[in-house]
């Protein structure tokens, strides 16, 4: 009887996550079907739209590499990701590193003011970014990007980034400064080593927060081929008004996939910093 | 002497001291001035937009009191993209705390394939946005929506009897009311992941011997639940709630690429309106004006969040 209860729930607690995964994949599934279906197929209303009633189909995949701008957003992203990777290591590090060290009182007030900025919303932002973009003459240049992700990315890495630092126990360094090291070389020759794991962290949010932003990119770049992916594919697989769903789906499938694989292994990472490391 | 070399080695400490002091100053100055920069002078830049008659064609600053404010607040599109933006918030971070917390519990316990699903339930919130919102365009699409096509299957849309109307199309998009729930359904699913894990940070931080303690002394799980989980997560939850309000509340993503405020500004909120009237319409004193309406509200859910975040590290 007992294990007939158990069996039953088991199977409730399967169901529940069925129905969970099922809400937070479908869409994607939805891209893959849309992605090798052939136009006849995916514009039949009658046809069972979540089956292959004719053969699939490689056209939507040449259209997409061949005969639109996708593998230039995707380059756009990748170059904007890795400078943002950039800036935001050599700005956030260092930030962080002091503040966790030398933070008594200001520090961590200091800190704290860091990652509230990270409140401060693109919306209401992108206006007067925009003007200081268009007085650089950076306007339609992955610069204006290269320049501004940093703005979301340096206050919650340097936070993040604090966390980690904390961890590491003092003695250490000062081991190291009494066999001869300076401060600095204290710094840069153990403490970084030991905090790579946290540094690896803030590479991945600084990426794939860059990936992710819609706004700036959406406000700033508007030729076709300076676009990154994530406003190059809702905007401009488009003809005229009328959606190019294959290519549009493939192209959103391609470019989410792999960077939602990385960031589901540093996700639990990236909540220990909004949880502000109330939870241990 | 011995007074000499304290005196010496104090000087030495204090030297190094000095420099400590020193270094740190100069390891912190790149990201203060960055962000003094990029969001500081821009904040205040929107303040002095907000308070002049600047447009794109003409962007000099002539400051003319708060006359955009007064203008906006006359403007009825704007009244509605305010109530829209509350509506659209609260609604889908009530949802998505509800949820969040049915999930959390369940991903508690141990299960084959664990990875799996976790993969697939954070994919709405480890994808680009923007991507997975075109997906749901495409499933919300007023004549190929699956979601129509199953409704049709089983007899609830397109005969004269159905339960959803006679017509062969829910139009998600394109109906005032039903838009606005598609959209909220969108921004649910996109927040559930985040506030799942947060929970779950929550959930796993709770002493297993207070609730053992508990069952021992014969209270049953819903008492366990009521008395111990509810209270001991309460702060984690509210944190949750919190950043799922800002990341709604100040978004456009979700509405621009679903219906761009429309039909007719009926899912127009805050944000986007502030896109539509300062970038593509140029104007961008108004522009700056509907944006900083957001403000006060991220003020207050900012001092609750550092509240909050207080309140689990005293306990």
């Amino acid at each position: 009887m007992k294990s007939l209860g158990k069996i039953a729930r088991r199977g409730g607690l399967y169901t529940l996550l069925g129905g969970f995964a099922f809400f937070g994949a479908f869409p994607f599934y939805w891209m893959v079907i849309a992605t090798f279906k052939r136009d006849h197929d995916l514009f039949s209303p009658l046809n069972n739209p979540f089956l292959f009633n004719e053969p699939p189909t490689l056209d939507h995949l040449r259209l997409l590499f061949f005969e639109t701008h996708f593998t230039g957003y995707l380059w756009n992203t990748l170059l904007v990701g890795f400078a943002v990777v950039v800036i935001t290591l050599a700005t956030a590090v260092p930030a962080a590193y002091a503040l966790a060290r030398w933070a008594r009182g200001w520090g961590e007030t200091l800190g704290i003011g860091i990652f509230l900025t990270y409140l401060v919303p693109p919306t209401i932002l992108f206006i007067p970014l925009s003007r200081f973009a268009s007085f650089f003459g950076l306007q339609e240049s992955l610069w204006s990007l290269i320049l501004v992700y940093p703005t979301f990315t340096i206050p919650f890495c340097t936070w993040l980034l604090m966390g980690f630092f904390k961890t590491i126990p003092k003695d250490i360094e000062e081991q190291a400064m009494i066999d001869g090291l300076s401060r600095f070389g204290a710094m840069t020759r153990v403490v970084l080593p030991l905090g790579i794991s946290g540094i690896l962290t803030v590479v991945v949010f600084a990426f794939t927060l860059s990936m992710h932003e819609f706004i700036y990119a959406l406000t700033f770049i508007s030729v076709s081929a300076k676009k990154t992916v994530s406003i190059g594919v809702p905007t401009e697989l488009v003809r005229g008004d009328v959606f190019q769903w294959g290519p549009l789906m493939a192209g959103a499938l391609i470019a989410s996939i792999p960077v939602a694989v990385v960031y589901t292994f540093f996700l639990d990472r990236f909540v220990a910093g909004f949880t502000m490391g109330a939870v241990k | 002497m011995s007074g000499n070399a304290a005196s010496a080695s104090a000087g030495e400490y204090g030297g190094i001291a000095d420099r400590e002091g020193a270094l740190a100053k100069l390891l912190i100055a790149p990201a203060v001035v960055y962000i003094a920069a990029m969001i500081g002078a821009p904040l205040v830049l929107a303040i002095l937009y907000s308070l002049s008659n600047a447009t794109t064609g003409d962007p000099g600053l002539r400051l003319v009191g708060l006359r955009n404010y007064r203008e906006a607040l006359s403007d009825p599109v704007f009244r509605l993209a305010l109530r829209n933006t509350f509506v659209f918030t609260i609604v889908s971070q009530t949802i998505v705390v509800v949820l969040s917390r049915i999930l959390a519990t369940a991903l508690l316990k141990n299960f084959r394939g664990k990875w799996l699903v976790r993969f697939l339930i954070l994919l709405p919130w480890t994808a680009p946005i923007s991507l997975g919102t075109i997906g749901w365009l495409w499933m919300y699409d007023s004549i190929f929506s699956p979601i129509d096509w199953v409704f049709r299957y089983v007899g609830l849309l397109g005969t004269k009897n159905a339960l959803f109307g006679f017509q062969t199309n829910m139009y998600w998009l394109g109906i005032p009311g039903l838009s606005m729930a598609s959209v909220i359904m969108v921004q649910a699913w996109r927040i559930l992941p985040l506030a799942t894990v947060i929970q779950l940070a929550g959930l796993s931080s709770i002493p297993k011997d207070l609730l053992e303690a508990a069952e021992v002394d014969g209270a049953t799980p819903w008492r366990r639940t009521l008395m111990i989980t509810i209270p001991l997560t309460l702060p984690i939850t509210s944190i949750a709630f919190l950043f799922g309000v800002v990341f709604t509340f100040t978004d456009l993503v979700v509405v621009y690429v679903l219906t761009r405020g429309g039909p007719v500004h009926t899912t127009q909120v805050l944000s986007s309106w502030t896109f539509f009237k300062g970038i593509e319409a140029g104007d961008l004193a108004q522009g700056a004006a509907i944006s900083l309406f957001m403000f006060p509200v991220l003020a207050v859910v900012a001092i609750f969040i550092l509240r909050m975040a207080r309140r689990t590290e005293v306990v």
